[in-house]
């Protein structure tokens, strides 16, 4: 293993017990996994925080830490930087000196041109002058995100820097960490537990429960996983890359291509042949036995039953199209009156699909 | 001034302001080493060091005057030692003076900056070391610049005790005019001397006036500083 992280840690009751692959260039990875889980230690051991008790940590090529071989790089010479969910700006120091902060220090200063760039990337030239408390919080998460940038890091660990924000700052901001990782190759490991976020900005994913991997692999076969995502709150889902194929002007539509389908969206602002990623709730795929006629939904694909997990009162039905996975989640009794199986033909009704995100490269 | 202060109360003035400066600035250093020894690190023995640090507050100044009389009397064995090599000698001088009341307010300072350096966020160092700053750069630039406020209050409180300092004072250097005479011994002469209730009585009413001062500008301070760090 070039790359990577290997962590055995144990503080009190809690042992964090993880390996999963992490800092090839380019590479989003999404750190997925309910509070309580571990995201935050496995962060603090990766910046160097905390010592873990065994293990290995490399990135693109670099230990920085492992064992067996006795070596620790400190914090303060790992260049991997952090933006922390409450951002930790320094308050006595202006936005201009926080941005600068890690630049300063770094061995080898960035060029200037990567600083303009920076702060253009993340429209922060308004406010060199101001101080951190008199920001808004999506500016503070954008000044903290350029300070991280500007050290040059060889990793960018994000821990939930979108959490502390409302849906609109929410908004706001995220158009910044798509350009962002559209503009750079630093390995980022993102932090989060919403789905929204990681389904826009990742390209693999990394789940976590009580300090273990219990799944890691790329974003579109880890989100239509039927064993992960249980309970009220994780709905799962499956995430698709699509091109678009066409646009209905007359009637506001996209055509968006993907495994040989086509589905019709609301118009998407893109042009013909961009990739686009889209994601599809568990909750907005229906299911019928035969080719519905008569139906308003614009989007029925043919597809087989993969797999399928109950859980309640519902059960989650996984589909396998050509290649892509869908989810459909159907009542328990749907499901008997179907008599649905593994290798059953069904045909997917999608009464909505989420365009969002990065364009895929 | 001069018509309301005699030349040798004016020279009490100057003496106590100078005697107060003096103290509270040679203190300074050690205070925000000994506030960030009691503040940000464990070791055996912390509650030792931390009761021989507030000793000042809770020994009798008089007794104190005298353990110094008796350690740096220039024929005690270390005040002897460091007037035959180096020409310093406390004894009936305002360096001893001075002296004596920094020890005294010591802790008032200590305090101060340790309660503002507890109060630090301490994400903040962490944030700071992955950005690449080690220790002493941490320290440079944001211990001391967060524990302004608290270092700038520790001041103006540790300089106020400094200028009603009594009991060390004249037990140790004695009472001597322009050499150690400060505001409160020259109160005391006064009230010695038949007569002397109205010199007295405008030295205690110069001593309300400083003290006052001391209280809004240390408000005043305290104020500006924490909108220059940001809180």
């Amino acid at each position: 293993m070039k790359t990577g992280v290997t962590l055995r840690h144990r503080l009190g009751d809690f042992t964090l017990d993880a390996a999963f692959e992490f800092g090839e260039t380019s590479c989003v990875t999404a750190l997925f996994g309910p509070s309580g889980a571990g995201k935050s230690t496995v962060l603090a051991a990766i910046a160097g925080l905390i010592r873990p008790q065994s293990g290995r940590i490399a990135i693109a090529g670099e230990t920085l830490f492992d064992s067996e071989r006795g070596i620790f790089v400190p914090a303060r010479e790992r260049r991997v930087g952090i933006v922390f969910q409450d951002t930790r700006l320094f308050p006595h120091m202006s936005v201009h000196a926080n941005l600068l902060y890690g630049w300063r220090r770094a061995g080898t200063r960035a060029h200037d041109r990567t600083v303009d760039a920076v702060i253009a990337l993340l429209g922060l030239e308004g406010l060199f002058a101001r101080r951190p408390r008199t920001l808004s919080g999506g500016e503070r998460a954008r000044v903290a995100l350029g300070r991280a940038l500007l050290m040059s890091p060889r990793a960018l660990l994000l821990d939930e820097p979108l959490t502390a924000l409302d849906a609109r700052r929410k908004a706001e901001i995220l158009p910044y960490l798509e350009r962002l990782v559209g503009e750079t190759k630093i390995p980022m490991l993102y932090v989060s537990h919403a789905l929204d976020e990681v389904t826009r900005l990742a390209d693999r994913m990394v789940v976590l429960s009580e300090g273990r991997v219990v799944a890691e692999g790329s974003l579109f076969d880890v989100t239509a996983r039927l064993d992960l995502f249980t309970g009220k709150h994780l709905l799962p889902g499956a995430v698709l890359e699509a091109e678009i194929a066409g646009h209905d002007a007359a009637h506001g539509l996209t055509e968006l291509a993907f495994d040989g389908e086509i589905l019709v969206v609301p118009r998407i602002a893109r042009a013909i042949g961009d990739k686009v990623r889209i994601r599809i709730d568990a909750d907005d795929v229906m299911l019928a036995l035969t080719k519905p006629e008569g139906v308003s939904a614009n989007n029925v694909l043919s597809a087989v039953v993969a797999a399928i997990r109950e859980d309640g009162p519902n059960a989650d039905v996984q589909l396998r199209l050509r290649s892509a996975l869908l989810v459909a989640r159907i009542t328990r009794r749907s499901l008997e009156r179907l008599a649905l199986k593994p290798g059953t033909s069904v045909f997917a009704l999608i009464k909505s699909v989420t365009v969002g995100g990065r364009e895929a490269s | 001034m001069e018509g309301l202060l005699t030349a040798a109360e004016l020279e009490a003035l100057g003496l106590s302001l100078r005697v107060a400066l003096v103290a509270v600035l040679a203190d300074l250093p050690f205070a925000f080493f000994a506030a960030l020894l009691l503040a940000r690190c464990r070791f055996r023995g912390k509650a030792l060091v931390d009761g021989l640090i507030h000793l000042p507050l809770v020994l009798p100044p008089v007794a104190l005057g005298y353990l110094l009389l008796i350690s740096l009397g220039t024929r005690a064995p270390l005040g002897s030692f460091l007037f035959a090599n180096f020409g310093i000698r406390f004894v009936f001088s305002w360096t001893g003076a001075a002296l004596a009341a920094a020890i005294l307010t010591f802790p008032f300072q200590v305090r101060a900056i340790r309660l503002s350096l507890e109060a630090q966020d301490r994400g903040l160092a962490e944030a700071a070391e992955t950005l690449g700053a080690g220790a002493f750069d941490r320290l440079l630039s944001l211990y001391i610049p967060l524990a302004a406020p608290g270092i700038l209050a520790g001041l103006v409180t540790a300089f106020a005790a400094c200028l009603g300092e009594f009991g060390a004072i004249i037990t140790f250097v004695s009472n001597i005019p322009g050499q150690t005479r400060t505001i409160p011994l020259a109160i005391y002469t006064a009230i010695q001397a038949p007569g002397g209730e109205l010199a007295a009585a405008r030295l205690a009413a110069l001593s309300i006036m400083l003290a006052l001062a001391g209280l809004v500008l240390a408000d005043f301070v305290a104020r500006r500083t924490r909108t220059l760090i940001g809180q």
